[in-house]
């Protein structure tokens, strides 16, 4: 049982896909929501993002997501998914847009893939890194359960996630420079390429979280 | 390895229904895109994009409707184009479900739109379809230009010069079609499709002319587009996507092969 999962809507873009993923993957319930009472209840939370970093820290701020964030993260028997942005926001700091502070949550800066951007042979790389990319599973976790290594998933992103604990990289991809696919810490999962996405491989994962009891 | 090149095929779509329709052996309703988009989710295809030609106001409410119930269905990412005027049409598409919308003629009528668009929504779900028409050489050398109304209009305006000004003002891809080759199934008009990709930094979707899948090999190795969009080709039951995949691969393009 999934029980309730809210994802906290902070007013940046649509959340209809990975609200329809979610209850595609076999949640109970789906809220899309940021109101605290709901968040402080669910079973379940998932912070999602898109856009530009500096109107997200902005609404998240406005609307106090970092607080019922915060207090999901607390809980250790609440699984929290952050996805993309979400993920991003997470980090210490953002080099887009001139330079965000972003919530500091995970120690790590967020880069920008750089322009010209080559692979190793030394051929030109597009910005965004749009598509399906193959995440490296550094370490095993709950969540990759059932989804073997260097499986695809579909990322869109020009800014990439550098953690500085490295310990806490649980799947890595390679573009040019190898960029944090996805952080793991405790009841927190975090992963830049989407989910609800990324096919059979993506609504695996979904459902790993929704079967996840946020143990490590 | 690393990032897969893309098969994307495209639905053309009016009042709800897929113009022409598709010729899938099994499948119920060769009209309804909702089933055909599901067909070519299951297939592996790497992203769908739909084309609006509806022209009726009406219509188009039936446009966001079929996109909703796609979305509920579909979890690979899916483009809507075709009518996309302002930032309120942009968000009906993206709040019904779109992953990114895709604008045309709205962008030369007022490119400003293209940056507002990007700095709301993000450069992510914005892609600018280009349509461009070999012209007379200038100095002996090739010159593409966009045109309007289904490639009978011209802008005079350079498709090169275009696509690097749509990037610059956030454009997160480009959609570009060869008006010269669309319907031939004589392949992608290569020369714009290099000239474009090595101008811009964003990724290139080739459009326009597949009629085999040493096309679709071509666009990549010789276009050197990021993405390749077909449609009758798969709507007509002469390939299906998997078939694609295996023989761009044979020919050592990284793809998606399907994981289930």
């Amino acid at each position: 049982m999934s029980g309730v999962v809210a994802v906290i809507d902070y007013g940046m873009g649509n959340l209809h896909s990975v609200a329809s993923a979610l209850a595609h993957a076999g949640a109970d319930e789906v809220l899309v929501t940021h109101d605290a009472e709901l968040i402080h209840k669910a079973d379940r939370v998932v912070f999602p993002g898109v856009g530009a970093i500096r109107d997200c820290m902005a609404e998240i701020r406005r609307l106090r997501c970092d607080q019922l964030l915060a207090d999901a993260l607390a809980d250790r028997h609440k699984p929290v998914l952050a996805i993309c942005v979400g993920m991003q926001a997470l980090m210490s700091h953002s080099q887009e847009n001139g330079g965000v502070p972003c919530l500091d949550i995970i120690p790590g800066e967020v880069r920008y893939f750089g322009n010209p951007l080559v692979d190793a042979d030394g051929a030109r790389l597009k910005v965004p890194h749009m598509g399906w990319n193959e995440v490296r599973q550094v370490r095993a976790h709950p969540l990759w359960q059932g989804i073997p290594d260097m499986t695809r998933f579909y990322f869109v992103h020009s800014y990439y996630v550098d953690a500085v604990d490295r310990g806490l990289v649980a799947g890595s991809v390679q573009y040019g420079v190898s960029a944090d696919a996805a952080l793991a810490r405790d009841n927190l999962f975090a992963v830049q390429f989407h989910p609800e996405k990324s096919h059979t491989a993506g609504l695996r994962l979904l459902r790993n979280f929704l079967e996840w009891n946020g143990q490590c | 390895m690393g990032l897969a090149k893309r098969i994307i095929p495209c639905l053309d779509v009016e009042n709800g229904r897929v113009v022409k329709g598709v010729n899938f052996v099994d499948i119920r309703d060769a009209g309804d895109p909702v089933e055909i988009a599901i067909r070519y989710n299951e297939q592996g295809a790497d992203e769908i994009t739909f084309l609006d030609i509806t022209a009726s106001h009406e219509g188009r409410d039936t446009t966001v409707h079929t996109v909703e119930k796609i979305a509920e269905e579909v979890f690979i990412p899916l483009t809507v184009g075709g009518g996309i005027r302002s930032l309120q049409d942009i968000r009906t598409m993206l709040n019904a479900g779109a992953d990114k919308v895709s604008i045309n003629t709205a962008a030369i009528h007022n490119p400003e739109l293209v940056r507002e668009a990007a700095g709301r929504f993000g450069s992510q779900c914005i892609v600018v379809a280009i349509d461009a028409k070999r012209v007379a050489d200038v100095d002996g050398r090739p010159r593409w230009e966009i045109f309007t109304h289904g490639g009978r209009k011209p802008t005079g305006i350079d498709a090169v010069a275009w696509a690097v000004r749509m990037a610059e003002l956030g454009a997160g891809e480009i959609l570009l079609t060869s008006m010269d080759r669309d319907g031939t199934k004589n392949g992608f008009e290569l020369g714009v499709t290099r000239a474009i990709t090595d101008a811009v930094e964003i990724p290139v979707i080739a459009s326009g002319g597949v009629g085999n899948l040493d096309h679709l090999v071509d666009g990549i190795l010789l276009g050197g587009a990021d993405a390749v969009l077909a449609a009758s080709i798969f709507h007509f039951g002469e390939f299906t996507v998997p078939e694609a995949k295996a023989y761009m691969a044979a020919r050592g393009i990284e793809v998606r092969l399907q994981v289930t």
